[in-house]
């Protein structure tokens, strides 16, 4: 099939490469980019775990092409880091908060509750919910994910979260 | 002693030891996104490959031509079941003792079975290739229904097997029958029921449900034909069991095959068995001479590679009228799909189904099951649970609850009257099984006493008065669970897979500097054995969790292990990790005794090293003798400090918990509202504080999701309709209730640290209490069993046929 070339940014770096029209966007960003950050638990868009950063939204990038982010400026799980490496406010909460298991659903769910707090700095508990329900976790129950997003909202605010994992 | 030596507190608090809530070492990669996980390994060359499956779900294959795919761009190759007979693998073993077919043999029994594997240069061009293989099936009649396998004029789905009078597990009573499996003393329990003041009798089913972790079945097989090696990544939670499987399967050697569990996403049980995609990826790599990577897509993992329950099971309690259980009577009708592919320890065609007594003191038992094939797919595992546990656990749970409605008695109030008292333990089950130790009465009120429990009740009658005077439509329901749980298999004298005793291993290397690494026949899925093990090892040895290395899913490096599933990785692997670091300790305590110039008698442990008794400034660290071992060891002593132990244990471990679920359900609408979930667990020594609330979360997340709606469903010409996420029941963070959890401690008094295992505790109790609370709020109105899952549409019909909606 005709390979068409496509140019984006890709955490903070311009990338090119050669796709077929029908590459969905997660294999452009797994197979050719290699960042293998970003999962695939489903590829019909139910579960969230390929959920990237694109122009200020969060997109499961099974459901796009790569040619339709041409252009386009795309965080993943592998951009989400503090620029000097260490955790961010959200990564380290999923760590403090226990809001993680197998790691599968958790570069989506840190992109998601990136862009989630950016639209909505102080969530209340039922906003998180709503605001994380397009990604699935079958290991956590939720509960910690929860109060992870909550440790790095009360972080950015500069206060300590108080409430410990159970 | 100055003011900066630290206190025994800071020194026992520095080691992050048991009884920590250690944060997890795993996360550091995995909020990064630099897990390592099988997906993720690329191999130069690599090719993909992908199944041709079938539409039907009976029918007979006339013919494949593959033709027209071997001249799509990138294909390289279409195996059939043709090509696997040449290398003899057309058919597998189960686990089971049954085979089953690795690609189409002449027929195909299921939809979505796989009937040819296209390998190509990427998935896309696997994926054309797919598309243009072309089958001649002729359908054949479907049978979905397990009541009627047995049926005299039923299609006959095994033909391999005709003629096949026994199968693995002793005599075939019909041309669909597996097995038949019995225990207990029918003579006595029949005689109990003949002179029982009140019995009931219910027909009570577990529907068939997935695992569905959310990473799916996946591996990547490479063959280096000049070393005649093959190095298999896998999302395998038996790393070893595969190794040696595919040795006797493919007649490798054994020490040429390399088996890799890199990072899992979540296994549930999923991933402990053996699939075609394993063999293909395998055999497409040998023939292709390049690796070959297969990704299983989430309809393939919901629709073809293992199922859980399916067990339809009739259930009796003899009692007195006052409420004392006599005899339990049970037959269960165990749907196997087309080929028994369940994955229980060899010897057990049921699992550990006979730990049905439950927490009970039941005088006499008496159990049967029946394994029928039918066109569906293959299995079953054991989702979340120790071996068909879950299943025994529902059926006793939801029939204490019928026996108390009968007798008008407060299903708490019932339990607590039956309950095993706690002097009777070790207590011998009247199905075979000698529970370790318990404490339910205390557990129970416990969880009575926490919950207000008999504030709900009453505010529940009031509820129903109210809702019979019409001023409310909606009926509230208190779901109480006792579950007890049979984990840790186990021990060689009753468990094996495919003849290996079911041991689990450790090896411990301490370095010179006082770090170390501790390699495991187990792999974690996501339970955090990276960072529990070294906390166990902590506490033993004395040396900083955060200085022992873990490291699993390495068949080269690690000690054999039959892996993790059946909540036996404490248990089993935890009980090693103990039993290596106390042999570290031991020869530890005869270097600092040559050290400090005493007799080791004269040594006594204290938290990170040992010191001479009386003389407390004498006193050698763990790290001074981890270094010594490398340079001073006493004359005659081997150099360097390690261990490994393999654990058989001696028995199993039995964790119960005391679950309460109250619910809220609007009649007119079917819908429910999870008002409060309170979850007592005693899983014996906790280990890690933080892990273990965690496992409870996500194991009464599963719970909650099977009870409510998560099933995998077949329509009568074996079409499976719930095949995405779009229709299997996959809770989000919307509809996942808050969990609030407890415990109790009664450790297991044999196992070394007395732990007892966790993670499946909440799925094997979880569902008795939501699927209770959906049957207590109904009962008033005269129902006294609805079937599980109890989704909206589902509890709308059964107000409906209770005749409330007016
Ligand atoms: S992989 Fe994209 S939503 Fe599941
Ligand atoms: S941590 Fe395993 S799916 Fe979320």
């Amino acid at each position: 099939m005709a390979k068409i070339h496509v140019t984006m940014k890709v955490n903070g770096a311009e990338v090119e490469g050669l796709v077929e029209p029908r590459t969905l966007l997660v294999h452009f960003i797994r197979e050719n980019l290699q960042l293998t950050g970003t999962h695939i638990g489903c590829e019909t868009t139910h579960c969230g775990a390929c959920t990237v950063d694109i122009d200020g939204m969060s997109v499961k990038s099974c459901t796009m092409f790569a040619i339709q982010a041409n252009g386009s400026d795309i965080t993943t799980i592998e951009g989400m880091a503090n620029a000097d490496g260490t955790l961010s406010h959200l990564q380290e909460g999923f760590r403090q908060m226990h809001g993680l298991q197998c790691g599968y659903c958790t570069p989506g769910m840190i992109v998601r509750a990136h862009r989630l707090l950016q639209e909505n700095p102080a969530p209340t508990e039922d906003e998180i919910r709503a605001g994380i329900a397009g990604n699935i976790c079958r290991c956590t129950g939720y509960q910690n994910i929860v109060k992870a997003i909550q440790y790095a909202a009360a972080k950015a605010k500069g206060v300590e979260f108080k409430e410990a994992a159970e | 002693m100055n003011d900066l030596t630290p206190t025994r507190e800071q020194r026992t608090a520095a080691l992050e030891g048991m009884g920590c809530k250690r944060k997890r070492v795993e996360d550091i990669r995995f909020t990064q996104g630099k897990g390592n996980y099988v997906d993720d390994v690329k191999l130069p060359g690599m090719l993909h490959g992908d199944f041709v499956r079938s539409p039907h779900a009976h029918a007979r294959v006339k013919s494949i031509n593959t033709d027209e795919a071997l001249k799509v761009p990138g294909v390289l190759a279409v195996i059939t079941a043709e090509t696997l007979k040449t290398v003899n693998l057309a058919w597998m073993p189960t686990l089971a003792g049954d085979v089953q077919m690795v690609l189409a043999d002449g027929k195909v029994l299921f939809q979505n079975q796989e009937v040819a594997f296209v390998v190509a240069t990427d998935r896309y061009a696997a994926d054309d290739g797919v598309s243009k293989v072309v089958v001649d099936y002729e359908a054949l009649p479907v049978l979905v229904d397990p009541f009627k396998s047995m049926a005299p004029d039923a299609p006959v789905l095994r033909e391999d097997l005709a003629g096949k009078t026994t199968g693995a597990h002793g005599p075939r009573k019909h041309h669909n029958h597996i097995f038949e499996w019995s225990v207990g003393d029918k003579e006595l329990t029949d005689a109990a029921f003949n002179k029982a003041e009140v019995t009931i009798k219910e027909m009570i089913s577990y529907h068939r449900t997935h695992p569905s972790p959310l990473e799916t079945c996946q591996c990547v097989c490479s063959f280096d034909k000049i070393k005649g090696e093959l190095t298999i990544w896998g999302t395998f939670q038996a790393p070893h069991v595969i190794r040696t499987v595919v040795a006797l399967i493919a007649k490798l050697p054994e020490q040429k095959i390399h088996v890799i569990s890199p990072d899992i996403g979540g296994g549930f049980g999923n991933k402990v068995g053996a699939y075609p995609g394993y063999i293909c990826a395998a055999v497409a790599s040998i023939v292709t001479g390049k690796p070959v990577k297969w990704v299983e897509d989430r309809i393939e993992n919901l629709t073809a590679t293992s199922f859980a329950r399916d067990y339809h099971m009739t259930t009796e309690i003899a009692a007195t009228k006052d409420g004392k259980v006599t005899g339990l009577r049970v037959h269960v009708l165990a749907d196997h799909g087309a080929f028994d592919a369940c994955a229980d320890p060899s010897k057990w065609p049921a699992g550990f189904f006979n730990i049905v007594t439950g927490s009970y003191d039941f005088p006499v038992a008496h159990l049967t099951v029946d394994g029928v094939y039918s066109n569906k797919a293959p299995g079953g595992v054991a989702y979340r649970c120790s071996f068909r546990v879950t299943e025994a656990a529902y059926c006793i749970e939801r029939a204490m609850d019928i026996l108390a409605q009968k007798l008008g008695m407060d299903p708490a109030e019932l339990r607590l009257k039956n309950f095993i008292r706690r002097e009777q333990f070790p207590y011998h089950s009247a199905l075979g099984w000698e529970y370790d130790s318990g404490d339910y009465h205390t557990a129970m009120r416990k969880m009575m006493e926490s919950t207000d429990y008999a504030a709900l009740r009453k505010e529940q009658a009031e509820k129903r008065e109210a809702f019979k005077r019409g001023e409310t439509r909606e009926v509230m329901g208190l779901g109480v669970s006792f579950f007890t749980e049979i984990v840790g298999a186990g021990p060689s004298k009753n468990c094996d897979i495919l003849g290996i005793a079911m041991f689990d291993s450790c090896e411990i290397r301490m370095h010179p500097t006082g770090a170390g690494i501790a390699r495991m026949g187990t792999k974690s899925q996501g339970q955090g054995h990276e960072t529990t093990w070294a906390q166990i090892i902590a506490s033993e040895i004395g040396i900083p969790a955060d200085n022992i290395m873990v490291e699993e899913g390495n068949t080269d490096t690690a000690p054999y292990g039959l892996g993790t599933y059946g909540s036996r990785s404490t248990p089993v692997a935890g009980a090693a990790i103990a039993m290596a670091a106390r042999k570290i300790k031991a020869k530890a305590q005869m270097i600092a005794a040559y050290k400090l110039e005493v007799h080791e008698d004269d040594l006594e442990w204290d938290i990170d090293g040992f010191r001479v008794k009386g003389l407390p400034e004498k006193f050698m660290s763990m790290k001074d003798i981890c270094w010594a071992a490398y340079n001073s060891v006493p004359p005659g002593m081997e150099p360097g400090l390690e261990a490994v132990s393999y654990y058989d244990p001696p028995n199993m471990t039995y964790p119960f918990g005391a679950y309460l679920c109250v619910m809220d359900i609007d009649v007119d609408t079917g819908v429910y509202k999870v008002r409060r979930f309170y979850a007592l667990d005693d899983c014996g020594t906790r280990i890690n504080p933080m892990i273990i609330e965690g496992q409870v979360h996500g194991g009464l997340t599963e719970a909650f999701a099977i009870a409510m709606g998560q099933e995998i469903r077949y329509d009568d010409g074996g079409n499976v309709v719930t095949g995405s996420f779009m229709d299997f029941f996959m809770p989000t963070a919307v509809e996942t209730p808050r969990w609030e959890t407890d415990f109790t401690v009664t450790p297991s008094p044999h196992h070394p640290i007395g732990a007892k295992g966790v993670g499946e505790s909440p799925n094997v109790g979880g569902v008795p209490a939501f699927s209770n609370a959906v049957n207590d709020a109904f009962s008033f109105l005269g129902s006294t069993h609805i079937q599980m899952p109890h989704d909206y549409w589902r509890n709308w019909k059964a107000a409906k046929s209770l005749g409330v909606l007016g």
